[in-house]
């Protein structure tokens, strides 16, 4: 009795979930009249627009991640070794872009870098660049800082220190050769994660007028009917792959985070 | 003499990238909440808030948010509860928690797509139901742009969401508690309600808000979908953003403030139920 309930929750569930991708498939297959064809996947793909701003999206998404392990992995490293009494004001900050909406952050971005005040950063496109890749760092704190604090609390980074100290390591040779290498599969989880969010992110791009794959994404849903149904498959394409990745990764190297 | 200590430096780097992009922008904003426009302080803008626009905008925000975070406590309880402790195979547990941490990072603009070409005019559902069963739900008075349409949608990230953070708790459900219930007479019901729901009830009032919080400040899907059809909070300042429609910049700043509010309070009752709630994990 108690199972027969168990299996009807979860299948109800499932067809929840399992529906709408189904009804995304199907409708991507539906641009030619009469029969299923790759028509609007052909159509997408064809869309210079689209590699623009898919690859426009990669890149900043490729940035975000090499920007977010510079300022996380240095800092969740120093504050274990030399100021402990620091972590939860640093851990505070990290779930902070969780609490604040993206679109509130945004917002004022566009109040404090606009071209009348110090620093003009809209003024420019590649300042506003730098403005969005910046956000999109904010974004994937909280997880990269999770992925690599809990990678670190695997490792007994006094000791490491001391050992690389006495055989001569600089801090640059201490955070890039051994503390990097040791937390690799924690800041990967973390960083395909954060592809996974930026990767379609569409509120801070669209305010800050950037040409990323989100704002486009929504642009087409607004004028076209079936290629929509094909970019939402292609998107759940790569956030899967990415979460695929992720779990793959922290299995392989038995540390890393859950989603959220 | 003490020794001047340079530790701080080193933590120089993380704390001005997070002043520059994350807190001073926040700050301006609240600060330009209280401002008027000659920069004095003023209480104007937040009175300002109480226009009946933004009330209702206000209102059909939380109503989406509560309802979606209702429904996606609920049925994702009830699905880990049958993955946990059901009597299924083991073999289901990986699978779900790896789709659940897929499904609640996919949202935004494709999720609107899917659940267009699922339960919009012409999608899969629509279509089938009509022609299966002759039901026509868009003429029964269902619109996927509208309160009920954006919950079912806002549901595919939050049930996973749900699942992924309630599995743990209901795992840390010691098998002694439940044995010594038994033992004691009570029935699977008591057990329930005065031995299992008490130690994970901090867990589910905290997912609760965090649910809500996720919703509410939601902008890319509800845009997708409905454009600006429905006037939840997070489009109007969107709309307020790109071409200050509410025809006051300050009143956007009140606004933006509001929701800062809304999802700040949010987040400490998660914090404050996690805390009470992590007494009975040890």
């Amino acid at each position: 009795m108690k199972r027969l309930w168990s299996w009807a929750a979860l299948a109800l569930g499932a067809l929840y979930f399992l529906l709408p991708l189904i009804g995304t498939i199907e409708f991507s297959l539906r641009m030619r009249r009469g029969e299923y064809s790759l028509d609007a996947y052909r159509s997408v793909l064809s869309d210079a627009a689209f590699r623009q701003t898919f690859s426009y999206s990669v890149v900043m998404a490729l940035l975000t991640i090499v920007l977010g392990v510079l300022i996380v992995v240095p800092t969740a490293y120093w504050v274990r070794l030399r100021l402990p009494r620091l972590r939860p004001v640093i851990e505070f900050i990290t779930l902070l872009p969780l609490v604040i909406p993206a679109i509130v952050v945004v917002f004022g971005y566009i109040r404090l870098y606009n071209t009348s005040s110090i620093l003009p950063l809209t003024g420019t496109a590649s300042g506003t660049n730098l403005l969005l890749l910046c956000g999109y760092a904010t974004l994937a704190l909280p997880y990269m800082y999770r992925a690599v604090d809990t990678g670190l609390s695997t490792l007994d980074v006094r000791s490491l220190t001391e050992a690389a100290q006495s055989l001569g390591a600089g801090w640059t040779r201490i955070i890039g050769r051994l503390i990097l290498p040791n937390v690799l599969g924690a800041v990967m989880s973390g960083a395909f994660l954060s592809f996974a969010i930026v990767i379609g992110e569409f509120t801070m791009a669209a305010l800050l007028n950037r040409p990323a794959f989100g704002p486009y994404m929504q642009l087409l849903g607004a004028n076209r009917a079936y290629e929509p149904a094909a970019l939402a498959v292609i998107a759940f394409a790569v956030t899967w792959g990415c979460m695929g990745l992720m779990q793959l990764i922290s299995r392989l190297f038995g540390t890393g985070m859950q989603a959220k | 003499m003490t020794r001047l200590n340079w530790n701080w430096l080193g933590v120089v780097p993380f704390f001005a990238f997070a002043a520059l992009f994350l807190i001073l922008p926040t700050m301006n904003i609240v600060i330009g909440a209280f401002r008027n426009p000659e920069g004095g302080f003023t209480l104007a803008n937040l009175a300002g808030l109480a226009s009946p626009r933004i009330v209702e905008s206000f209102a059909i925000s939380i109503k989406v948010s509560l309802a979606s975070a209702v429904l996606g406590c609920l049925i994702g309880f009830a699905m880990a509860a049958a993955v946990v402790m059901g009597g299924l195979p083991g073999w289901i547990k990986a699978p779900l928690m790896t789709f659940s941490g897929v499904a609640s990072n996919f949202a935004g603009v494709p999720l609107a797509f899917a659940f267009i070409s699922t339960l919009g005019r012409v999608g899969l559902v629509t279509m089938l139901l009509r022609q299966w069963f002759g039901i026509n739900i868009y003429a029964m008075g269902f619109n996927l742009l509208s309160f009920w349409g954006l919950t079912l949608t806002y549901l595919f990230f939050q049930i996973p969401l749900m699942i992924l953070i309630i599995t743990p708790a209901l795992e840390g459900l010691k098998r002694e508690w439940r044995e010594a219930a038994e033992v004691l007479g009570a029935s699977t019901f008591q057990y329930w309600r005065m031995v299992a729901l008490p130690i994970l009830f901090p867990s589910l009032l905290g997912t609760f808000a965090l649910l809500f919080a996720n919703s509410f400040g939601a902008v890319a899907t509800a845009y997708a979908l409905t454009g600006s059809s429905l006037s939840i909070v997070p489009i109007m300042l969107f709309a307020q953003i790109r071409g200050d429609v509410l025809q006051d910049p300050h009143l956007g700043y009140a606004m933006a403030f509001g929701m800062i509010v809304v999802t700040g309070l949010a987040n400490l009752a998660y914090v404050v139920m996690r805390a009470r709630a992590e007494r009975w994990m040890r």
